[in-house]
Parts: structure tokens; sequence; C-alpha cells
């Protein structure tokens, strides 16, 4: 009786999707003149010299909506440390990871560490220019960060250090939206020069506010990683 | 075009197989690294599908940070499916719950 009404369910949702989807050309152009899509492809590189419309659309014309999502992960994380995280106490034995790597891991992710950080960094950093931004830099330096913590049984992250990098970040994005609300007519309103189409500097506040959500992106994910990686095993 | 069709509908099965053994799989340690696999080559779809920002995105939380806390929760609940937790009562016998 259970299965069946299961299977209803996803025989539901399967029609649902499918009925949805049947509508959708997908792998043709289906943008109109004259609508928000085609104002957004046609004038980002002219008015804002950026290359990768996905980034103005996110960061310039949205930004309000990426302050907020930044806001969201910010809460989950902060919900999560104030549940899980606990401090050491003197003398207390670690229980994060039970055995350490062999050898060939420690090398290896000792390695391929800075590799990764620098490969988050170019993410963010290039985030107006090729595809990627702060989300994704931010996530990526905290794989890297995953792989030293569990490569070494010792490797510890100041939770210091992450607060003050995020906190830092999140004040940097604020205040360049009141700079912008001081400067020009409302917040997070572009206040700097725009620059040369695939320049490095250019796209005015777009890259600032990308290597911010970067820093903050990273900052929390190690925290999080960091904080469940030390929950004390009850067994 | 036609071995770029051969690659999608080889993954498509991968993918789906690949998320059936996640559902029917009972050593749960399986199952998350079924889920990953999963997001690996979704990742390749969206990039196939021209949505490099939705791939980079997939890569780093879908295959590493999800795989990863859903570990972390095994490691600290319990690896099997079907396994009932055993606790021991305070005069040594073991109880169920």
């Amino acid at each position: 009786m259970k299965k069946l009404f299961v299977i209803f369910l996803l025989a539901v949702v399967g029609y649902s999707l499918v009925n949805a989807l049947m509508d959708v050309p997908f792998g043709e152009n289906r943008i109109e003149p004259g609508t928000v899509s085609a104002f957004y492809l046609e004038k980002t590189p002219t008015q804002l010299s950026v290359a990768n419309v996905i980034t103005a659309i996110v960061v310039n014309y949205r930004g309000f909506d990426t302050l907020g999502e930044v806001s969201v992960l910010f809460l989950a994380s902060l919900g999560l440390g104030s549940i899980l995280y606990r401090k050491h106490k003197e003398g207390e034995e670690e229980v994060a990871i039970l055995k350490p790597s062999s050898q060939l891991v420690q090398a290896g992710s000792k390695l391929i560490f800075p590799a990764i950080l620098v490969l988050g960094a170019y993410v963010f950093i290039h985030g107006h220019l090729t595809p990627g931004g702060g989300f994704q830099g931010g996530a990526i330096i905290a794989t890297g960060f995953l792989l030293m913590m569990m490569a070494y049984k010792d490797y510890k992250v100041s939770h210091n250090i992450l607060m003050w990098v995020e906190s830092l970040a999140g004040i940097a994005f604020a205040g360049i939206g009141i700079v912008g609300l001081v400067v020009s007519h409302s917040f997070l309103e572009n206040f700097l020069a725009i620059g040369n189409l695939n320049d490095l500097f250019s796209g005015g506040i777009i890259p600032i506010i990308y290597v911010a959500v970067g820093f903050k992106v990273a900052a929390e994910l190690t925290g999080v990683l960091d904080t469940l990686l030390n929950i004390k095993d009850k067994h | 075009m036609m071995f770029e069709a051969i690659v999608i509908i080889v993954l498509a099965i991968i993918l789906l197989a690949a998320a059936v053994y996640a559902v029917m799989q009972k050593d749960l340690l399986y199952a998350v690294i079924a889920t990953g696999v999963i997001s690996l080559i979704l990742s390749v779809f969206f990039f196939i599908m021209q949505a490099p920002d939705v791939a980079l995105t997939e890569a780093a939380i879908g295959i590493a940070l999800t795989t990863i806390v859903f570990i972390i929760t095994i490691r600290n609940t319990s690896r099997r499916e079907d396994e009932v937790l055993v606790e021991k009562e305070p005069d040594g016998t073991e109880k169920e719950n």
C-alpha cells in the first residue's frame, strides 16, 4: 500500500515535470527582442564592460539578491556553529580523525593544496571575465582546506582568523553598497569606472564584490567543515 | 554531433544506474559515494549544456562538500541502513532502540 502510494506520487511528479519541460525549446535561441534577457545580453558588454553576463546580472543588476544569498549562507553557518561548535579544553584528546592518513596521501595533499587555493582565487578574481565567481571560488578554497583537514590529523584552522575574514568581507560587501547609496542614488549602485571590456580591472564594483564574496564563502564553509569534523564521537 | 549524443546517452545511463544504486544500497557509505557520482555526471551535463557557472558550483559543492557532510553524519550515526542502534544499559545488558 505504501509502495503503491510512493509510485503514484512519483508518477504525478514525473508527469508534471514532463508536462512543464515539453514547452521549453532546448538548444534554440528563444530570446525575443524587447525582453529583459535581450536587454541584459545587449547592454552588458557595452554599458558595464563585463564579458560574463551572468556575473553582471548576479552582482550588478541583482546585487541586492546576492546580498540576501550571502546572508542566508551566513545565517546557516551561524546556526550550525552555535549548535555544534565547542572549544577544545586543555589536555583533551582529539577525536577529529581517528587514524592518520598514509604518507602518500599527506605528501600529495601538501603538493596539491596551494594549487587548489590558487584555482579558487583565480575563479573569484576573474568572476567578471570567465565562468565562476565568488560562491564557486569560495567553495573550491573550502575543498582545499577540507583536503588538508582529512590528510593531517592535527591540522587546525583558527576560528578567530575565519571570524575576522568572514566579518570583514561581509562589511566590505555592505559598505560598497552604502558607498554607492551615498555617491550615486541607489544601494549597490556602480560608482567606479567601468574600464575596457576583458580587462582584469574592469566592471566597476563587480570584481571587488566578488572578491569579498569569495573570502566570505571560503571562510564560512571552512568553519562549517571544521566544526563538523570536530564533533565528539559518541562511541 | 553524433559523438556528443552518444556521450550524453552513456552518461545518462550511468547517472540513472548510480541513482538506483544509491536508493537500493543498504550500506550508506556506498550510497553516499553513488550520490557523489551523480553530482559528477550532472556537473559534466551542465558543462555540455553551456552552463559552466553551474557546473563549477556543482563540482565543488555537490561532489566534495555534500559528500563529506554525509560521510561525517554516517560516522556519527550508523553505517548500515537496517542496523539497529544498540546501547548498553547501566546493568550491562544491551537495549535495543
